[in-house]
């Protein structure tokens, strides 16, 4: 699902092999690769795009679509000045993800937010922990399943 | 080490500390909680400090105590009323998130503010860093003891505050900049109110230059402290005024220009020293800088309307409401339903006086976002604090912690 006009690119080009689907929208470009691949994305748009900065690292909840959810990664070169944006869609139940924080140290926190946030576990992280709520708190607040007034679900 | 009888032994007690010293390798430590109250954190942040003596050997934040929801807030809120929020995420920096929130969602619905909106938008936003940078000197200057500067800054910020009154109607809470351009059109004789302030404020900067720059304990307090390497900044996320203290000339506003920034001309301040007096040095020359950035806005302001020419998005002008039809409509459509902005998302930033804050949105075609993620810039600095102060002396910590000039609000959000 490349358009033709992204062909050419060459952060598309780099990744062509495990790029699942690729958009250009608002001066934006966004690539998507499968949850098993972002080590491996990320890793190579850090040492040949040069992409220095882990600019964050957001959750999205397409619920009740499936996969159900998005962990979105923006990236910045510092020297290229060009931002991009990592997409990777992660199912809704076990929902979980290859921490990067091998590849982006800054990853950490906000892989630890979204952890919190929305429930997606980050494989291999360093420290799982919850980061904004209480450590005893149950569910996952972002998630358009929890009610935005009172206190459970 | 307590018996059944409820007394200590003493033999336990010794027993208990032979086996500490085997585990630590024969090396006291203490473990102490800096905060979730201590003064100079500015905020709730508890910092767990591992001390062997003075020296810090492990430091580990926490954060969280001043979450309160806002992103789940901002998807239950229709998009012009998501502004008020962003005040209150970096509250020393209201009009910065104003901005930013303003310009993703116009981007989404490919808005052009008009010039005068622009213009206006750049002289407040550099209002804005001249605040937030004042309320970071004077309480950082108190954090490593001198008293003084506080006073003085808080003279200039007061006048900002009352800029801001007379812009907006309120002090702190501004939400001045708006979907599509300003709330309100420059208030009569805004003028005179900002010229008597950029001419006076490069005197008033030197003043303050004279308090500390070449104090012998202020430098004595802050040469050579809070090193980190830049390598180490870029990796965990650091943004702003601590990049361009190691000497790294980045900066949203000349990299990404946003909001006609480009037609200001202006310096991007850097050193190479990258400790707590090089960041001091860079911010108040960006004060200057921003000093330079409001005279040429004051003196270029372009005339014309104050909010783009988009009748379904923007609030009808009041008079025209209470003659015309159309705008009576138009003004009840968007305050009882709000107004339907385009699927998509995009991710905008903008300079904050903190560093990078970035918006993604989120639209799904409705009224409200369907998701916004803030990227404050004090959470990514503040991941960085266990490098910068590990191995460090305690008695340094203040120090290093003020010259990262972090809100909380911003960080737990």
């Amino acid at each position: 699902m490349i358009p033709e006009d992204l062909q050419a690119n060459p952060e598309v080009g780099a990744l062509s092999d495990i790029v699942t689907a690729a958009k250009f929208e608002f001066g934006e470009l966004t690539i998507e690769v499968a949850p098993e691949s972002i080590l491996i994305a990320l890793g190579r748009v850090k040492r040949d795009l040069k992409y220095e900065r882990l600019t964050s690292v957001a959750g999205v909840d397409r619920f009740p679509a499936e996969p159900r959810f998005e962990v979105v990664y923006h990236l910045q070169s510092i020297a290229k000045k060009s931002r991009l944006r990592v997409k990777a869609r992660v199912p809704g139940t076990n929902p979980r993800i290859e921490s990067v924080v091998t590849v982006y140290r800054g990853a950490d926190w906000y892989e630890r937010e979204t952890f919190d946030l929305f429930g997606i576990v980050f494989l291999n992280h360093p420290d799982p922990r919850r980061i904004m709520m209480p450590e005893d708190w149950e569910g996952h607040p972002l998630r358009k399943d929890y009610p935005v007034t009172g206190m459970r679900y | 080490m307590v018996n059944e009888t409820g007394i200590t032994s003493s033999i336990e007690v010794e027993e208990d500390y032979e086996r500490h010293l085997k585990d630590t390798k024969g090396v006291r430590t203490m473990v102490l909680n800096m905060g979730p109250q201590h003064p100079s954190t500015h905020g709730v942040l508890r910092l767990l400090l591992e001390l062997d003596g003075e020296e810090i050997l492990k430091a580990a934040p926490e954060i969280g105590y001043l979450h309160t929801g806002i992103e789940k807030e901002f998807e239950a809120k229709l998009y012009q009323q998501g502004v008020t929020l962003t005040d209150r995420i970096d509250y020393l920096a209201p009009l910065s998130n104003n901005l930013v929130y303003s310009l993703a969602a116009e981007r989404l619905l490919g808005l052009e503010v008009p010039p005068l909106a622009q213009w206006t938008r750049v002289m407040l936003a550099e209002f804005t860093r001249l605040n937030s940078h004042l309320v970071w000197l004077g309480t950082h200057a108190i954090d490593i003891g001198a008293m003084s500067v506080f006073l003085y800054c808080f003279r200039e910020r007061e006048e900002i505050l009352r800029i801001f009154e007379m812009f907006s109607g309120q002090r702190m809470m501004t939400s001045y900049f708006r979907i599509g351009g300003l709330a309100l059109p420059p208030p009569r004789g805004w003028q005179k109110r900002v010229k008597d302030f950029v001419d006076v404020f490069d005197s008033r900067v030197d003043e303050y230059e004279e308090l500390l720059t070449n104090n012998r304990i202020w430098t004595g307090r802050t040469k050579g402290i809070g090193y980190i390497s830049l390598e180490d900044m870029l990796d965990m996320g650091v943004t702003g005024p601590m990049l361009r203290g190691a000497g790294l000339e980045i900066d949203v506003r000349k990299d990404a220009p946003y909001s006609s920034y480009e037609k200001f001309d202006f310096k991007v301040p850097t050193r190479k020293e990258n400790d707590v007096y090089a960041r001091y040095l860079i911010r108040v020359e960006e004060m200057r800088q921003s000093n330079r950035i409001i005279k040429q806005a004051l003196e270029g302001m372009p005339s014309g309307s104050h909010q783009a020419d988009a009748p379904g998005i923007v609030l009808p002008d009041r008079e025209k409401m209470k003659t015309q039809m159309e705008a009576l409509i138009y003004h009840f459509k968007i305050v009882t339903e709000g107004f339907r902005v385009p699927a998509g998302e995009v991710y905008q930033a903008v300079e904050s006086p903190r560093g990078e804050v970035g918006c993604y949105m989120v639209s799904d075609g409705t009224q409200k976002p369907y998701r916004v993620h803030w990227r404050g810039p004090s959470f990514g600095n503040l991941q960085a604090i266990p490098r910068m102060i590990e191995g460090t002396l305690i008695a340094d910590v203040i120090a290093a912690l003020g010259s990262m000039d972090f809100v909380l609000g911003d960080t737990d959000r």
